[in-house]
């Protein structure tokens, strides 16, 4: 059973967002690190790089594959979460604390077409 | 196997030697470029280098020890004369002028006309030297084409959501965008999903077929029509062609480009990064792109001809078998595939039921044994303990459509004793998930080594000895 926090919104492609202001902190959910299994590396993009809502902005690797991170977003990436460069099986530990980028977004409209945490619930019960 | 894990390292000892160097003249080189450490090689006797070696050899796993049914890999049995006949050609260098060597050119001349004939292909180039190197050859003709063209908005390629791992790969290297086309319920290209990506971005296509779960794709002729109705090329990845040598060829399919792995399809060794050959064939409009026909462009990919020796090998199998026999190989393949899958299927999920070709695949064990706080035996537990019965596994956790894959390719080398064996071990696997998975959580059981730990591996490589270590 995967873990779910309520208050974030996903994304069809497994990651979560948090809104701070005008700032989304993304990150991907517990159903996406347990599908993975072990990640062995996280590749992120610089501060500074614009990212594009439903575009890849980096990719985790884990013993069993490689996978895209797609993000939710457009914007441009204003931190990165450098912990996970040399740890990064903190996303494996909580997935939901253990952000990747942070994004001061261009237009706050598209958090519209996320999921709340049920729809999302419902999403990956499918 | 013997366990065995030491480091020529350890065994050596100072002032042994197994070999007399004669004296040499001193050359005196610039102190700038002088080493200042000591060069730390190992110090043996000739026993212990001949008792370290040959005891390293032993802990190996092959075709010539045992059955490997690695799906997608083709590992057939590599016949003993194949490794005989590079051996005649030792002493040529490349740099010799064609006059010098006209039984190489010959030579060439053969297994281009050979693997013309079996693929419905015009012409090979056989520079590039594995299969994921052809693919990236054969991608660079299909934008050299376009570009010729002076078509230079093709900049997208689309590939199947059940390709090989390298086809998206060799695309991003190539620079092209890679789109996915989704596969349907049959596990078949979905001709619904591909139209509407069809457009004039589209390069072209990526396929194999048969595709990884080992089904023929059906519908190849009206996709071949869409993509060159839409201005695209198709590009055949020739990993799966073993089922249909001298029975179908990619080139009446409809395919413009190909490459073939001489390293599975054509019985010579690989596997552990050995040396393959990953020989590049396309269609007549295509030929003046090829690096050794070509007049546009200045396509090269490697230096000289590729990897001699291995193409020397297949030439041999080819010419042993002969052209009235060549097309057993893929009707026995398919034939011992369909074996093990009608045999197992009862044990084992098989997500699509039907005649496969030369591999098949199961989405794990239908009853893993799961109870109480004991998680069930998952596809890689058995996959380890068929190295306790001195199987090697088969492919794992590919392709992606399947949360459980278990890919299983047989080959035609194999005899009856060798399959029924196999499923014998995979019946009593599949018993004792059922009574005791933590007896398969915890295998292997009987190999020297058992399971590595894979995240550390990934997360801290330790890839350097130093003598501190």
């Amino acid at each position: 059973m995967s873990k779910i926090v309520e208050g974030l919104l996903y994304s069809e492609s497994h990651e979560w967002v948090k809104v701070d202001g005008n700032v989304a902190i993304i990150g991907v959910s517990d159903f996406a690190q347990s599908e993975m299994g072990d990640i062995t590396y996280v590749d992120m993009p610089s501060e500074g790089d614009e990212v594009t809502k439903g575009e890849d902005f980096g990719a985790l690797e884990s013993v069993k594959a490689s996978s895209e991170l797609y993000s939710p977003v457009s914007g441009t990436v204003v931190a990165c979460n450098v912990d996970l460069e040399d740890a990064p099986e903190l996303i494996n530990q909580d997935p939901y604390v253990n952000w990747i980028i942070k994004v001061e977004m261009n237009d706050k409209g598209e958090l519209g077409d996320l999921l709340n945490s049920a729809a999302y619930q419902k999403f990956i019960e499918k | 196997m013997r366990y065995y894990d030491k480091l020529v390292f350890e065994l050596s000892r100072d002032g042994r030697s197994a070999f007399s160097l004669p004296e040499a003249p001193a050359i005196r080189l610039p102190e700038s470029v002088g080493r200042k450490s000591n060069l730390e090689l190992p110090s043996l006797s000739e026993p212990d280098v001949v008792r370290h070696y040959t005891n390293l050899s032993q802990m190996n796993f092959g075709v010539d020890t045992g059955f490997y049914p690695l799906g997608s890999c083709t590992m057939k049995y590599n016949p003993k004369i194949n490794e005989e006949i590079p051996g005649m050609f030792a002493g040529i260098h490349p740099l010799e002028p064609d006059c010098a060597v006209p039984g190489i050119k010959k030579i060439f001349e053969g297994i281009d006309r050979a693997l013309a004939e079996l693929t419905g292909m015009a012409h090979f180039t056989f520079e590039p030297c594995a299969g994921a190197h052809g693919e990236l050859t054969g991608l660079m003709l299909i934008r050299q084409y376009h570009i010729s063209r002076g078509d230079l908005a093709r900049t997208k390629i689309i590939v199947p959501d059940s390709a090989h791992g390298t086809n998206p790969a060799s695309a991003a290297v190539c620079g092209l965008e890679v789109v996915e086309v989704k596969s349907g319920p049959d596990g078949l290209v979905d001709v619904e999903s591909l139209k509407p990506l069809l457009g004039p971005q589209i390069a072209g296509i990526m396929m194999t077929n048969p595709n990884t779960l080992g089904l023929f794709e059906k519908n190849i002729a009206q996709i071949a029509s869409l993509i060159h109705g839409c201005g695209g090329l198709l590009y055949y990845d020739g990993a799966n062609m073993n089922p249909l040598l001298g029975v179908v060829r990619p080139g009446d399919m409809g395919f413009d480009v190909m490459h073939l792995n001489l390293h599975k399809t054509f019985s010579t060794p690989h596997g552990g990064g050995g040396p393959g050959s990953g020989p590049v064939g396309v269609a007549p409009h295509l030929v003046k792109f090829l690096p050794e026909f070509g007049n546009e462009g200045e396509l090269r990919v490697s230096g000289f001809h590729g990897n001699f020796g291995v193409i020397l090998k297949a030439y041999a199998y080819i010419l042993m078998l002969g052209k009235e026999n060549v097309p057993m190989a893929g009707r026995l393949a398919t034939l011992s595939a369909n074996y093990i899958k009608e045999s197992l299927k009862d044990c084992y999920k098989l997500p699509l039921e039907c005649i496969c070709k030369h591999e098949f695949v199961f989405d794990g064990l239908i009853d893993d044994g799961a109870h109480d706080e004991v998680p069930g035996a998952t596809t890689l537990d058995v996959a380890k303990r068929l190295l306790d019965y001195g199987f090697h596994a088969p492919t794992i956790y590919f392709p992606l459509l399947f949360h459980q894959a278990l890919m299983i390719e047989p080959t035609e080398t194999e005899s009856l004793e060798t399959l029924d064996a196999f499923i014998e071990v995979m019946r009593t696997i599949a018993q004792e998930a059922a009574q005791d998975p933590m007896l398969l959580h915890t295998a292997p059981h009987n190999t020297p080594i058992g399971r590595p730990d894979e995240t550390a591996a990934a997360r801290q490589p330790v890839l350097k000895w130093t003598k501190s270590n």
